[in-house]
């Protein structure tokens, strides 16, 4: 019986450090200031091991904090051994090469101390609204032009704040008394898992996390192994072109499975932008192990063991793996296509196995206005993130999703909403008929948005799309999805990147891209073109050009 | 009506004697759930057509990449744009194109719609466009069935208003036979007292407004549990309650202060996966916030792909049931592990009219937990228990901080047919340092609905912040919500005194939640900016530790709650002896969850246990519906009310 008991209390002891974990990731929810928080929980939380190996980790929004933040805290205990913490320690760093990829994003870890000992550590991440630079668009030069660096750094030492760091903090912000909120909700964060992971440890008289972490992450490790395992051996390689900036992006991804290990090299793919839309290389593995996740072991718990098993390479000097000081704000835009790349080689080595390629990128509209030139004319100052999304892949056996979010898990704005905080007044918000690509199973379908400003003046839009010259792909002769289109009312078309103007009298035009198809369309069900045709989503002509399908 | 010719007869009292017939009814809820509704179309604001589709955007679960999510109640093609536009305030931007709603009426009649729901962008700022579609369709269509958004749900957020708009339509047709049919009835059965319904709100409603605003009938089951908890909670004089039902299959939670559930505005209805948050259709309306969590005595034990134990949210249900009832499962079962732990006797379940298969039990259990995870049956059983209560306690807890409460301040109610049998263990979990068992713990819903009161709830959005706070436009909005929730109210109170509850829902510029913060009674003036602004720090500073000084408030909407009194308590208070110590006659061999062993432990029928009785922990207490189990860190005493309160024991650290 005892040694039942104490694996039904290992048990019990892994559920509850995910029951932190979740508990750490509301108190930063409700208590944060950031807009993309709280309407998409940019957030994370975790607990981690003194050798900083992560135990568990809340299941939040973003993939790019999920798998970012195991390797954010190795870093950090190599500039603060744990051992030489005291109680009521914390530190900070916004560095995009240790934290999560950009500026905004902060991450804190906390020592934590049972009976005057240290015995673990935990961690948690917010994107902070702005740390001053050129504010949030890809155009900055450098990093340096992006806003404040902070370095790893004490925020509490020995329980007394920082206050230098506090005032320089706020000092270097447009929202300088959001920005205190939000760096005091972490804080609430940490402290809640610290108490609580004290909690736990002393309902099991544990004096230390050694033998529970072994048991985890041992344990999702091999269950790792294990799914790998039941994939072919091999290698296989698939290339991805997309937009980019000031060039197009060749992404090439070669991937390659043996012995319960899978290893993806991002090898021979474009250099670093000169623009913010660079990603580190942790950035990019997050990505892309999110992406291979999804597929492979979507279901074993998060944490050092079940990310063991994946290792992620690209080149210094590429865009997946830009050095200091490359400007990298605007990150996720190629972040958010590496699993479409990755999943390209999985279909390879088993096709059947993922979905065709999808929007994958956000199509969100950071609008401004009256800010800098604008401030003195009378204009309502404001800034608004309208976040939006087009359509996935169509699934080997389902179609795609209309206008949703992969892999960002983001929740879309509701027009009403952006009405009342933003002098904005938006014309159209519908599905994009014509767009899903066509196949025996259907893209999901992107959206059209039209929207102007409700005071007559100018707004301003900080671009950062993709896929408006390179669609999305189809699968196995599915159809490629419908290309994105970005546009002002006068039919003048806007740059899918950078800082542009929408003149008073015009509306913006905004056509989300499709997924694309999976299987040959002359084999999809008539019933699903009658059930299209129906819904004014598929058109007639169309159902015949791609269907051969007469009513 | 069988049922209540029969519970007359049996009650011995004539059907004129009835003052009036509270019912709770989840048909609303199940046509949402089962998709039988009317034939419903959708009008909605040109441009606007998939509100509906695009819902939140997202995926209900992040790493699947396979989910579908819940086609809309109302088709595409059921979904009629017209030509019109208000602005954020209530302002026409294009007046309404009345040729494009009278075109129509012919689609309507071609397509056999039984029901319209009309959602327009800001209606709630101003609802005479959807009135004047209203009125134009009806002239058409006299016998069409018509929600207006503006009605069901005066709130910001289209795809809320509109799924809230749509769900009411599509139930509307059918309710309104059924409760039409239901009031003939009992007044042919001579019951002349008025037919009240049970809300998802926790108070009861008028026939009228049910069958206008039958949604709010969803979920009133559930709902009914936490009402009575807040009576229990409000005799105890407990301020701060976990109220923790568990039945069969599910488990539910709801925080009660001040003997008032904790009420929210929105809700989620016909989830596709079960328990998973945002896989159903979101619905703003008044609800006692609770969460549910696959857990129940039915919920089936299985080992995962990581060799650990899982419980739920997959139940056997009553038919076939566990193992342990003999009808054919085979699962294993929580019932069945409580069983084998000897928490539960073979003999006398459900009130005596069933006899349990301890050998099936041990049987299930040995081949889908022990045998997997090469453990004894024992230790399978325990296991099982264990993770159901670590599941339940988690829930809870992630809830609680949700909502910004602190559950070792808790005091817990616990019933439902297996709530008293694992309340200890849980409240050892979370830190609760007492807990109480009310009278007839096992049939709570059906008491409670007996508790409510008749009262309604209404919003309004009308977005301000501090600094142009408008007193003007706020008294304004009061008065017409005061005339509007009051003569609700009258039809099923009568012409008593009623009670207004004001509030309105604040947060910092840009911040994630809004927080309730009360709003004086009376006339509002401009002093009320500075009240509100007191009233708001105080409670932010309550739920986060912090207020932000310097930080510009905005005000998203305002809520009225209009209730009559409660009705009388009937249960009269039992004169306690004084203090005795029993100790139970027979004795029963129970597992301790902290050692995994063996337990000599007293069992007390609970008629037995008069008021003043105390006793010590472990032991057992039994009736008809269920079990209490007392863990070994627990004491307790039967209370003047009959309650069983048990406290952890001050030696014992927690």
């Amino acid at each position: 019986m005892s040694d039942a008991l104490e694996r039904i209390h290992l048990q019990i002891m892994w559920d509850r450090l995910i029951s932190v974990v979740e508990e750490q990731g509301q108190t930063l929810m409700r208590a944060a200031f950031s807009p993309i928080v709280r309407e998409s929980g940019d957030i994370s939380a975790g607990i981690f091991d003194l050798e900083g190996r992560m135990m568990a980790q809340a299941v939040t929004g973003t993939p790019g904090h999920i798998n970012t933040m195991a390797a954010s805290v190795r870093h950090l205990i190599r500039h603060f051994p744990p051992g030489e913490a005291f109680p009521g320690d914390l530190w900070i760093t916004n560095d995009p090469w240790i934290g999560a990829g950009h500026l905004n994003d902060f991450v804190l870890v906390k020592p934590c101390f049972l009976d005057g000992r240290v015995v673990g550590l935990n961690a948690c991440t917010s994107h902070l609204a702005d740390i001053g630079g050129r504010s949030f668009g890809p155009d900055a030069a450098d990093v340096h032009e992006e806003g404040m660096f902070i370095p790893p750094m004490k925020l509490i030492e020995g329980g007394e704040i920082n206050r230098t760091l506090m005032t320089l903090l706020r000092a270097n912000s447009r929202v300088p008394v959001q920005n205190e909120g939000d760096l005091y909700a972490l804080i609430a964060c940490c402290e809640v898992g610290e108490e609580r992971l004290g909690d736990m440890m002393r309902e099991f008289a544990l004096t230390s996390l050694t033998g529970l972490s072994d048991h985890i992450i041992n344990t999702s490790r091999e269950a790792t192994r294990e799914r790998l395992r039941s994939w072919p051996s091999g290698t296989w390689s698939n290339e991805m072109m997309v937009d980019g900036y000031e060039f197009e992006i060749r992404i090439a991804a070669r991937l390659t499975i043996a012995e319960g290990a899978l290893a993806i090299d991002f090898a021979d793919s474009s250099p670093a932008s000169r623009y913010g839309i660079n990603c580190p290389l942790t950035y990019s593995q997050a990505y892309t192990v999110f992406g291979l996740k999804c597929v492979i072991a979507p279901d074993i718990p998060n944490n050092a063991g079940a990310l063991e098993p994946f290792s992620v390479l690209a080149p210094e000097g590429s865009i997946m793996n830009a050095s200091k000081p490359a400007p990298v704000t605007m990150r996720h835009i190629v972040g958010q296509l590496l699993p479409d790349a990755a999943l390209g080689c999985l279909h390879r080595a088993r096709p059947g196995s993922v979905p065709a390629e999808g929007t994958s990128v956000l199509w969100d509209l950071p609008l401004r206005g009256g800010f800098g030139i604008y401030h003195s004319s009378g204009q309502t100052r404001f800034a608004l993130e309208m976040v939006h999304n087009g359509g996935t892949g169509a699934r080997p056996s389902s179609d795609g999703l209309d206008a949703t979010a992969f892999p960002s898990g983001v929740i879309g704005t509701q027009v009403e909403l952006a009405e009342s905080v933003a002098p904005l007044i938006v014309w159209r918000r519908e599905l994009r008929p014509d767009s899903g690509g066509a196949g025996r199973y259907r893209g999901g379908h992107g959206q059209i948005i039209e929207v102007g400003s409700s005071e007559n003046a100018t707004l301003q839009l900080a671009a950062a799309l993709d896929r408006i010259t390179y669609p999305p792909r189809g699968r196995e002769g599915g159809h490629d999805g419908a290309r994105g289109i970005l546009r002002l009312s006068s039919g003048r078309p806007l740059n899918g990147k950078g800082e542009q103007d929408i003149p008073p009298d015009e509306t913006l035009r905004m056509e989300s891209p499709g997924g694309g198809g999976y299987g040959d369309p002359s084999a999809r069900d008539p019933a699903l073109i009658a059930a299209d045709l129906k819904s004014g989503l598929v058109t007639p002509a169309a159902a015949k050009r791609d269907y051969g399908y007469r009513h | 009506m069988t049922g209540v010719r029969l519970a007359l007869e049996k009650a011995g009292i004539s059907a004129d004697a009835v003052l009036s017939v509270i019912h709770g009814t989840t048909l609303a809820t199940n046509a949402l759930i089962e998709r039988r509704g009317a034939r419903t179309a959708l009008v909605c604001t040109r441009g606007f057509r998939d509100t509906l589709r695009l819902a939140y955007e997202n995926r209900y679960d992040q790493y699947d990449i396979w989910l579908n999510k819940p086609e809309p109640l109302v088709p595409r093609h059921l979904t009629w744009p017209v030509t019109e536009r208000m602005d954020v305030n209530g302002t026409p931007l294009l007046e309404l194109d009345e040729t494009s709603v009278l075109e129509l009426a012919g689609k309507i009649r071609d397509e056999g719609i039984e029901s319209v729901a009309i959602g327009l962008l800001h209606a709630y700022a101003n609802p005479r466009h959807e009135e004047r579609v209203r009125d134009l369709l009806l002239r058409e269509c006299p016998d069409l069935s018509i929600t207006l958004s503006s009605e069901a749900c005066p709130e910001v957020r289209e795809y809320e208003r509109l799924t809230t708009t749509v769900c009411n339509a599509y139930v509307r047709p059918l309710m309104a036979r059924y409760l039409g049919a239901l009031a003939a009835e009992l007044a042919g059965a001579g019951i002349s007292g008025p037919l009240l319904l049970m809300t998802s709100g926790g108070s009861i409603c008028s026939l009228e407004t049910a069958v206008s605003l039958p949604v709010r009938l969803v979920e009133s089951g559930p709902s009914a549990g936490a009402v009575l908890a807040a009576r229990v909670a409000g005799r105890c004089g407990e301020s701060r309650v976990l109220s923790y039902d568990m039945g069969g299959t599910t488990a539910k939670i709801c925080m009660i202060d001040d003997a008032r559930p904790q009420t929210a505005r929105i809700f989620e209805i016909a989830r596709a996966a079960r328990f998973m948050k945002g896989s159903g259709m979101t619905v703003r309306l008044p609800v006692i916030e609770m969460i549910e969590i696959g857990a129940g005595g039915g919920s089936i034990a299985g080992v995962d792909g990581l060799g650990r134990i899982s419980v739920g949210p997959r139940s056997a249900g009553s038919e076939p049931g566990p193992s342990c009832y003999a009808r054919g499962g085979t699962d294993a079962t929580v019932t069945d592990a409580d069983l084998v732990l000897g928490r539960l006797e073979a003999t006398g379940f459900a009130g005596g009219s069933m006899t349990l298969d301890a050998d099936a039990a041990r049987q299930a259990i040995r081949q889908d937990i022990a045998v997997p995870l090469s453990m004894d049956v024992m230790a399978g059983a325990l296991g099982m228990s264990e993770v159901v209560d670590e599941n339940m306690a988690s829930a809870a807890q992630v809830h609680a901080v949700e909502r910004g409460k602190v559950l070792r301040q808790c005091t817990m109610i616990a019933f439902g047919g297996a709530g008293p049998l694992h309340a200890c263990r849980m409240a050892e979990k979370l830190g609760i340092r007492r807990v109480v068992i009310p009278l007839h713990p096992g049939v709570g819903s059906a008491v409670g609905m007996l508790r409510a009161p008749v009262a309604f709830e209404v919003v309004r959005s009308r977005y301000m912040t501090l600094a142009t706070f408008d007193a003007a436009a706020v008294a304004g909005i009061y008065s017409s919500m005061a005339e509007e929730a009051s003569a609700i109210v009258r039809q099923g109170a009568g012409d008593v005194p009623l009670e207004e509850r004001r509030s309105c829902f604040m947060r910092y510029l840009g911040q994630g939640h809004e927080i309730e913060v009360p709003v004086s009674g009376g006339t509002i003036d401009d002093g009320e900016r500075k009240v509100l602004q007191a009233a708001y720090d105080d409670e932010y500073a309550r739920q986060y530790s912090r207020s932000v000084p310097g930080m510009d408030v905005e005000i998203l909407g305002w809520k009225l709650v209009v209730a009559a009194p409660l009705p009388d308590d009937p249960e009269t208070l039992m004169t306690a002896a004084k203090d005795e110590g029993v100790t139970g006659s027979p004795r029963r061999h129970v597992v301790d969850p902290a050692t995994g062993q063996m337990m000599d432990v007293p069992v007390f029928g609970r008629e037995s246990l008069a008021p003043g009785a105390v006793f010590e922990g472990p032991c057992i207490i039994t009736e008809g519906q269920t079990t209490t189990v007392v863990t070994a860190s627990f004491h307790g005493r039967i209370d003047r009310h009959g309650y069983i309160v048990l406290e952890v024991r001050e030696a014992t650290p927690s």
